[in-house]
């Protein structure tokens, strides 16, 4: 009931937000900012009293029935993945709700009902434990999106929405494609169901259809693609530099924080949770098709690191180092050991948290600014001491400093890796230099130097703007010194998933 | 199954009989009344249509679940596959109606015509839902085509309009005499026109060697030129953007609902009752040569949207599109298929009225049917606007609103294990990310752009009741197992 309570106050939250009278600004973003933190609360007393020491589905409610004639329900529940990253997703809900205070200039009424229901939409598509409901909950983020980017965008908005929007449906259309065909295949008519346990019990039954490894190599493929398109993997990754630079402050960074964690989160809940085998034949290191997992992840690291070099925009320069990141997730995820899949978690979490910081950060200079090339500027370390600190912060934990979070993240998935594939491991880590190149250089670009006469009367960070930096800031230094904190939630589905792979693997060799 | 004679057929035929006595009397109360500008002959209509249903109701009550009839020696048949496709109609028929008197383009002189055609070529549909013989299923068709055809040229100031009617009436001519020859083959072939004893027939013939497969593959193309004229399937939807256009909106609306309905009545009955026996299927492939239609007819429907500007032809193709949605159902000619092509015209009759019904809000408003039209539509109307948003992306099948569900429903109908009509359910999904594309372009022109007039737009409290109608079924019947239930009951013998 709670988890089912955290989903929907949002939606509820919409609703009072579209009753209320469009001139009333300050009560919208007032009862929006309300709306945000009621799940905040659940989430932090769900992450507190979950229990870690069973890898099970905890907090269940259902299943209801809700669709009959298919047998399709409405049922929740979470696990330590799914509450890591519910508790991601509640705590930048607020955070952009006050990003977007100041910022917003036309129409905040229909932005903060888009973004709440938004919200939801995520909420619901982490802890969805019926395949359809987790396809509704996924294609509910796409609506919101879109219309975010398209009205409260930049200049190029309108191509950037529809860009947006065409790539992700063409995903998931797919990732239709292969439901149904996980539905058809799960029983007799009559007993097919669309319950993600049951599935993941019956595709793991040898004899059973869906443990067919030829058919799950297909199905394992069209989720792949869906999901590939939203975290982005090259070759599918081009809508999202393009929505970045477009898109408001508070929408990159629910974008960069949450919805590229979809992505991801579902190559773990469904293609290797649900078809190891099929994630067996893309993960066995055994030639092209073998390795070919790792590969798209060597190559995201690589690829988004170099683009993120050349970039003079600092929005775009964060968007491609978001792919470079998103990388280190599917090198450690295709690794499939333990250390390697937890790795890969953590970069989820951090790279949410850090990537949030740094959009959040680019936004608070644009608006002062209101231009975000990097060259434009210089100097500003005297003029704005704070929020040069903070974005320092936010630089070195990106470029993976030991001692701040994301190093954590990206060396348990190099570990992991190197044991399963040594050679793509050792080129990935071009892109941690790489990355640190870029970051560095664009510190010294922005905010060493002689300061630009232009912008001698610039503002510092106000308290607003501290605010939504200052718990992402301390959750980055936490994580970096104990990192067991988040760990130790999805310990224990970490192990059962590589008992899996590991036994699929074995059995193969 | 014992047929009923002409006499006792009569008391199931009263809802068909109410509706030739309303346009009778619409005529007649439309020479008596005065006032040219008055709407009640709509009313009249539209009381006609009331009585209708209410016949429909009690005749349902009567034949109860199971126990259909066949009526006047088994020219039709009334079952529960027929009372959907009614009540269907009716409120297809009603919404025209309705939309009719909200347009502003048509001329008030003929009002009594216009809604006395539109009862007459509502009484042609039940025909067409319910025929079970060649001659009557001819005969059904000709009646629609015949008053659909004054109905698109009803602008009689319009030249677009009058070549409407013309292309439609050649077309049509066409397409009625190639199925009528492809019906007398089939009647060649059998002996008789009724479709239940053709489907015992056919599999001896063929077994005998009477009738070869090829000959019966002829006979059923041409039947089906008749058959995909009226769904607007290719390759016979030519005539349909250019009469889509040309028509009063509200005929649009209504031919590509209301016609299309009917049409897909005509085409499930007579493939699900006729040619579905075992001995007929093997000889020949119906599944892979529909299949092969409704893949060719979504996407040219989807490729000739995309660069539309006129926004009642944008919707002219994607109808087109749809109708190869709907024959997606229809290509394994399992029970499955069935309800999910009647789940899907119920979503379809709500949200693309709807559709229609916006264009003619907008078209009143601006006085085209242009795209330039709908700009700003947001901060002009956000009801309007909202809803229209509805119903697009209902229209390209994005959850959470019904059109996701129907067609989810269809794709599950077409994947059916081991069908191998994956490469179909493939085809459809890359098309709904194509029709994205051209309905997104009508949400941009509504909410990213700027209206180019600065005055309120022009709607009354009515015409947004109106349009709740329809978008309360739209965001609820996917989430309403009574739909499921409705539509998966229903069979065909």
């Amino acid at each position: 009931m709670l988890l089912s309570l955290m989903i929907f106050v949002p939606l509820i939250g919409m609703i009072v937000v579209l009753l209320l009278p469009r001139e009333s600004e300050e009560m919208i973003k007032r009862v929006a900012l309300v709306f945000t933190l009621v799940p905040l609360i659940i989430a932090v007393y769900l992450f507190i009293d979950y229990d870690r020491t069973i890898a099970g589905k905890q907090f269940r409610h259902g299943p209801v029935p809700w669709i009959e004639a298919f047998n399709i329900q409405y049922f929740v529940g979470i696990d330590g993945l799914s509450v890591t990253l519910m508790l991601l997703t509640a705590l930048l809900g607020p955070i952009c709700v006050l990003a977007s205070w100041r910022n917003i200039d036309k129409g905040i009424k229909a932005y903060m009902a888009l973004f709440l229901l938004l919200e939801t939409g995520m909420l619901g598509f982490f802890a969805a434990l019926d395949l359809f409901l987790f396809f509704v909950f996924f294609e509910l983020t796409l609506l919101p999106m879109y219309f975010l980017i398209g009205v409260w965008g930049g200049p190029r908005r309108e191509y950037a929405a529809i860009k947006f929007f065409l790539y992700t449906l063409f995903g998931s259309v797919l990732m239709l494609v292969a439901l149904i065909a996980v539905y058809l295949k799960s029983g007799d008519p009559g007993a097919r169901t669309f319950e993600i346990p049951e599935l993941i019990r019956l595709a793991s039954d040898p004899g059973h259809a869906l443990a067919d490894s030829t058919f799950q190599m297909w199905v394992f493929i069209g989720f792949f693609i869906g999901f590939a398109v939203k975290v982005p993997i090259f070759p599918f990754h081009t809508w999202l530099p393009d929505a970045h630079v477009e898109a408001p402050t508070a929408i990159s960074v629910i974008l960069a924080g949450v919805l590229l964690k979809m992505g991801t989160y579902g190559l773990v809940r469904i293609n290797m949770d649900m078809f190891p085998e099929g994630m067996a034949v893309f993960a066995n290191g055994d030639g092209i098709v073998g390795n070919s997992l790792a590969i798209l992840g060597f190559v995201n690291i690589v690829y988004g690191s170099f683009c993120a070099l050349a970039q003079t925009d600092f929005k775009k320069l964060v968007a491609y180092s978001s792919i470079g990141h998103m990388g280190f997730v599917i090198l450690g995820l295709a690794a499939g050991n333990e250390l390697g899949i937890t790795g890969a978690i953590l970069q989820m979490f951090n790279h949410g948290v850090i990537s949030a910081m740094l959009f959040l950060l680019v936004g608070v200079l644009y608006d002062r600014a209101h231009h975000r090339e990097i060259n434009g500027f210089g100097g500003l370390g005297s003029r704005m001491p704070v929020y040069t600190g903070i974005t320092t912060l936010a630089f070195m934990a990106s470029l993976g400093l030991p001692g701040l979070s994301g190093f954590i993240g990206e060396a348990f998935s190099l570990i992991g890796a190197f044991e399963s594939f040594p050679m793509l491991t050792i080129l990935s880590t071009i892109g941690i230099v790489v990355g640190a190149a870029y970051f560095l250089w664009t510190l010294q670009r922005v905010f060493l130097g002689t300061l630009n006469p232009k912008y001698e009367e610039l503002p510092e960070i106000n308290g607003r703007e501290i605010l939504t930096l200052v718990p992402l800031g301390i959750l980055v230094i936490v994580l970096g010194i104990w990192p067991h904190f988040a760990i130790e939630m999805f310990s224990e589905s970490v192990v059962n998933l590589t008992t899996k792979m590991s036994g699929i693997l074995q059995a193969g060799l | 199954m014992d047929s009923l004679k002409n006499i006792e057929s009569l008391l199931y035929f009263i809802p068909e009989i109410l509706l030739v006595v309303f346009a009778a009397a619409v005529i007649i109360f439309d020479l008596i009344v005065k006032d040219r500008e008055s709407d009640k002959v709509a009313y009249l209509a539209l009381v006609g249509l009331g009585c209708s249903l209410l016949a429909i109701l009690i005749t349902n009550s009567i034949i109860g679940t199971d126990e259909p009839r066949n009526l006047f020696f088994g020219m039709i048949r009334l079952d529960e596959f027929a009372i959907f496709f009614k009540i269907l109609l009716i409120l297809a028929t009603s919404a025209t109606i309705l939309f009719s008197l909200r347009s502003e383009e048509l001329d008030v002189k003929l009002k009594g015509e216009y809604f006395a055609l539109l009862l007459a070529v509502t009484f042609g549909m039940f025909l067409m839902a319910s025929s079970t013989n060649l001659l009557m299923i001819f005969i059904s068709l000709e009646t629609v085509s015949l008053t659909s055809y004054i109905l698109a040229g009803f602008l009689t100031h319009s030249p677009r309009s009058s070549e409407a009617a013309f292309k439609y009436i050649t077309y049509g001519a066409v397409a009625s005499g190639t199925m009528l020859f492809g019906l007398s083959l089939i009647f060649g072939m059998t002996g008789t026109g009724d479709l239940a004893e053709i489907g015992e027939r056919l599999p001896e013939v063929l077994a005998s060697g009477e009738v070869t497969a090829l000959g019966l593959l002829i006979a059923i193309t041409f039947i089906l030129a008749g058959i995909g004229y009226k769904i607007a399937s290719v390759p016979f939807h030519m005539w349909s953007p250019d009469v889509y256009e040309g028509a009063p909106i509200p005929i649009t609306a209504f031919l590509s609902v209301a016609s299309k309905a009917a049409g897909f009545a005509l085409f499930l009955r007579f493939f699900y009752s006729g040619f579905k026996a075992p001995g007929i299927l093997d000889s020949v492939d119906w599944g892979l040569l529909l299949a092969v239609v409704s893949a060719l007819t979504m996407t040219v429907g989807n490729l000739a949207a995309l660069p539309q500007r006129n926004v009642k032809r944008l919707l002219a193709y994607s109808s087109i599109a749809h109708g190869g949605y709907l024959l997606m159902g229809g290509v394994l000619l399992t029970s499955d298929g069935l309800s999910a092509i009647l789940f899907y015209l119920i979503v379809y009759l709500f949200m693309n009225l709807g559709a229609f019904y916006v264009v003619i809000l907008v078209a009143n408003d601006s006085g085209s049917e242009m795209i330039e039209g709908f700009r700003g539509l947001s901060s002009r109307s956000p009801l309007i606007a909202s809803a229209m948003m509805i119903f697009l992306i209902s229209l390209t099948g994005i959850p959470p609103f019904a059109g996701f569900f129907g067609k989810f429903f269809l794709f599950k109908a077409v994947i059916d294990i081991d069908s191998g009509f994956y490469w179909l359910a493939f085809i459809g999904l890359l098309n709904s990310v194509i029709s994205l594309y051209y309905y997104a372009r009508i949400i941009k022109a509504m909410y990213f752009e700027s209206a180019d007039e600065t005055e309120s737009f022009y709607s009354t409290k009515s015409a947004l009741v109106l349009l709740t109608v329809f978008v309360i079924p739209t965001i609820f019947i996917g989430f309403l197992n009574i739909f499921y239930s409705l539509s998966g009951n229903i069979a065909l013998q």
